[in-house]
């Protein structure tokens, strides 16, 4: 069975060029990039070089890239090496739809006696910058909300929001895992300090992420031991990793546009023939703003959980907000900060699509869902006939 | 991804008995949307008072699906008496087990099934209600259903609980009270089971002795104590006299003397020497509230 792969937001696949790039550098050019020999100093080369390739998608300077494990180290070192390298500030501004990579470690600074403020979202799932203004203050030592959320898509106005903050003098840091690849980010004409990125997310292997740092922007170091990374974060560089992920930024770079318009047809086809086909079904968060690989739809009176062991039969794969499949027993927070009723919670799906889909996919999708959809709601009780 | 076993598959993909009995003996319905998963059952009496049919209706996981198809197959056919013997377990075990995190779709069924035999025997439509006090808001879990699914499943943590009933899964406000309840159902199991004595030996040296107070303490007198919210330590052992703090709400018992006398030297005398008398350590106990 062929599998039909709309699970981008979870993870990517590797790309074909970044597998046959990254290759080498297991069992020939194995060496650690900080030894003196050339056999080990070559490597410390290509991780410049990658350094060029992804500062060169981000629109700043390689000085100002980071390599770390993941986007959640990153967001990890961005939030708390900001607090520690501004003692006396004891509140941080973030949003209640953050992933949790931002939002748990939030309430966990709570926990030790910060002041967290969670900003709110409307029902479409867009933040009221007049509430973000009203709670900065001399006190806030970061705000940190996310470019794109992972579970609708929904672009919040970043650049708006890091012009705010900096206009008073506070860090801003953006999860941007989401968004980087999908949509144009230049840091150099922004107000963003700090942002995490994760390589998975956009076709590079898993186990490498990157923090940008503005120059100038205090931040303790969240990991220390050797100098690695400047000494802004010790530990051995996952060289195939971080030379993957330079080949990735490559690839998202070239074609940018193009490739991004065709996603978004695909996804735009497949959410309006869903639509068309079942009723009782809706897009969960604002069209207006949202990635261009994203579609979070709701079904009414089913649950999500079923929909994708039903979708899973044809190899279809997607994923759910409901409770069954969030490991708690209540269903995604997004979806509830965003009031979407739970009746409809429980049984959200979210379809993200990448370059490597078809249009017969996306066909083939639209013809199998309405029929799961009508059969779960003959099981359903919620349904009277 | 939730590892089912084939027959929770089977019954998926191919529930048995969906739908609505029209006109119906008995009709049970638990749970909301709100929750996630509900199930309305409807079951038909044959002449004998034999479940004749059985149909469901659920919103619900894949889980939910298969342990409303698996009841309404355990079902049909039997004597309504040996239906309302029916635990979460048989439906489980009759799917050849479901993931701990999914069993609260087994008590489901039962819970549904109840309903549906209470409502036959209330005679009218009436609905299913919550009885005693609810535990869980968030889920509308009572006392009497945490008690049931601990007692039915032999369960010990509070994450089973919330496995099991949902207890505890939302806000978790009520965790603490979940423990409670664990702790006192597990005293009230220890009251009943009969421990192995300790060995009363002839001659004990000094730390042989401390030790078989010690584990006459552990095994035959604080889990008495815990099912009332008690506890106790021992504080020392000089020569026959056992000095021992009660603790919680022994502590501040009335019945702390007799509860001394009957239980606590009772016991150390039976198992340990009957030379023994015991003291509670009261100013130390003092001493330690400050």
């Amino acid at each position: 069975m062929k599998t039909i792969y709309f699970d981008n937001n979870a993870t990517t696949k590797v790309a074909d060029e970044v597998l046959e790039e990254i290759k080498p550098y297991f069992c020939d050019l194995y060496g650690n990039p900080s030894s003196m020999h050339t056999f080990g100093g070559q490597i410390g080369i290509k991780i410049r070089e990658a350094r060029e390739k992804t500062a060169a998608l981000l629109g700043c300077d390689p000085g100002e890239i980071i390599f770390t494990g993941c986007g959640t180290e990153s967001d990890n070192t961005a939030i708390k090496g900001t607090l520690a390298a501004h003692p006396d500030k004891r509140k941080v501004i973030t949003t209640r739809v953050e992933h949790p990579a931002v939002l748990s470690v939030c309430r966990d600074l709570e926990n030790q006696g910060y002041t967290v403020v969670e900003l709110s979202v409307d029902k479409k799932g867009r933040l009221d910058l007049s509430e973000l203004k009203s709670h900065l203050d001399d006190n806030t030592a970061i705000v940190t909300i996310m470019f794109a959320n992972n579970e609708t898509g929904v672009v919040f106005p970043v650049e708006k929001i890091a012009e705010i903050v900096k206009s008073k003098g506070v860090i801003f840091h953006t999860d941007a895992v989401q968004a980087v690849g999908k949509i144009p980010i230049n840091l150099s004409k922004s107000n963003i300090d700090l942002l995490s990125l994760s390589g998975h997310k956009l076709h590079a292997p898993k186990g490498v992420g990157i923090l940008y740092v503005r120059k100038g922007t205090r931040l303790a170091p969240f990991m220390l031991g050797g100098h690695q990374e400047g000494g802004r974060r010790a530990g051995t560089e996952n060289v195939p990793g971080i030379i993957g992920l330079g080949r990735a930024c490559e690839l998202a770079m070239r074609n940018f546009d193009q490739e991004n318009k065709k996603v978004k047809s695909l996804r735009d086809k497949l959410e309006k023939g869903i639509l068309a086909k079942c009723p009782d079904c809706m897009v969960n968060g604002d069209t207006e703003s949202r990635l261009p690989n994203t579609s979070n739809i709701s079904f009414e009176f089913i649950e999500g959980e079923s929909i994708l062991l039903m979708l899973d039969r044809f190899g279809i794969c997607a994923s759910s907000g409901s409770a069954c499949t969030s490991g708690s027993l209540e269903p995604s927070h997004v979806l509830r900060a965003m009031g979407v009723p739970f009746t409809a919670a429980h049984g959200s799906i979210r379809f993200s699509l990448s370059r490597y889909n078809t249009e017969e996919e996306v066909d083939f999708t639209v013809e199998k869902i309405p029929p799961i959809i009508a059969r779960l709601r003959e099981l359903s009780p919620f349904i009277k006939k | 991804m939730w590892e089912y076993t084939d027959k929770v598959r089977e019954h998926f993909f191919n529930p048995r008995n969906v739908g609505e009995i029209p006109d119906p003996d008995g009709v049970g319905e638990v749970g909301s949307l709100a929750c996630g998963d509900a199930l309305k059952l409807t079951f038909k009496l044959d002449e004998k008072g034999r479940i004749k049919d059985a149909k469901f209706k659920t919103f619900g996981c894949a889980s939910a699906i298969a342990s409303s198809s698996a009841l309404t197959e355990i079902i049909k056919g039997m004597p309504l008496e040996e239906a309302a013997k029916v635990t979460n377990k048989d439906i489980a075990d009759y799917l050849g087990g479901l993931p701990e995190q999914k069993m609260h779709c087994s008590v489901m069924g039962r819970e549904a099934l109840e309903a549906a035999i209470e409502n036959y025997k209330g005679g009218s439509k009436k609905k299913h209600v919550l009885e005693g006090k609810v535990v869980c808001n968030c889920f509308g879990v009572t006392e009497k259903e945490i008690e049931r699914v601990i007692h039915e499943n032999n369960l010990d943590t509070v994450e089973q609980v919330t496995n099991y009933c949902k207890a505890g899964g939302g806000c978790g406000g009520c965790k603490g009270e979940i423990e409670k309840i664990i702790e006192r159902i597990k005293g009230e199991r220890a009251k009943q089971k009969t421990v192995p004595a300790p060995v009363k030996g002839q001659k004990l040296t000094n730390i042989q002795k401390i030790q078989l107070i010690q584990q006459t303490i552990n095994e035959q007198i604080r889990p008495a104590l815990r099912a009332d919210g008690g506890n106790i330590d021992l504080i020392d052992v000089d020569g026959n006299k056992v000095i021992v703090a009660l603790r919680g709400m022994c502590a501040q018992c009335a019945l702390a003397n007799i509860t001394m006398k009957d239980l606590v030297e009772a016991k150390i005398r039976e198992f340990v020497s009957p030379e023994i008398y015991v003291e509670e350590a009261k100013d130390l106990a003092d001493e330690q509230g400050k």
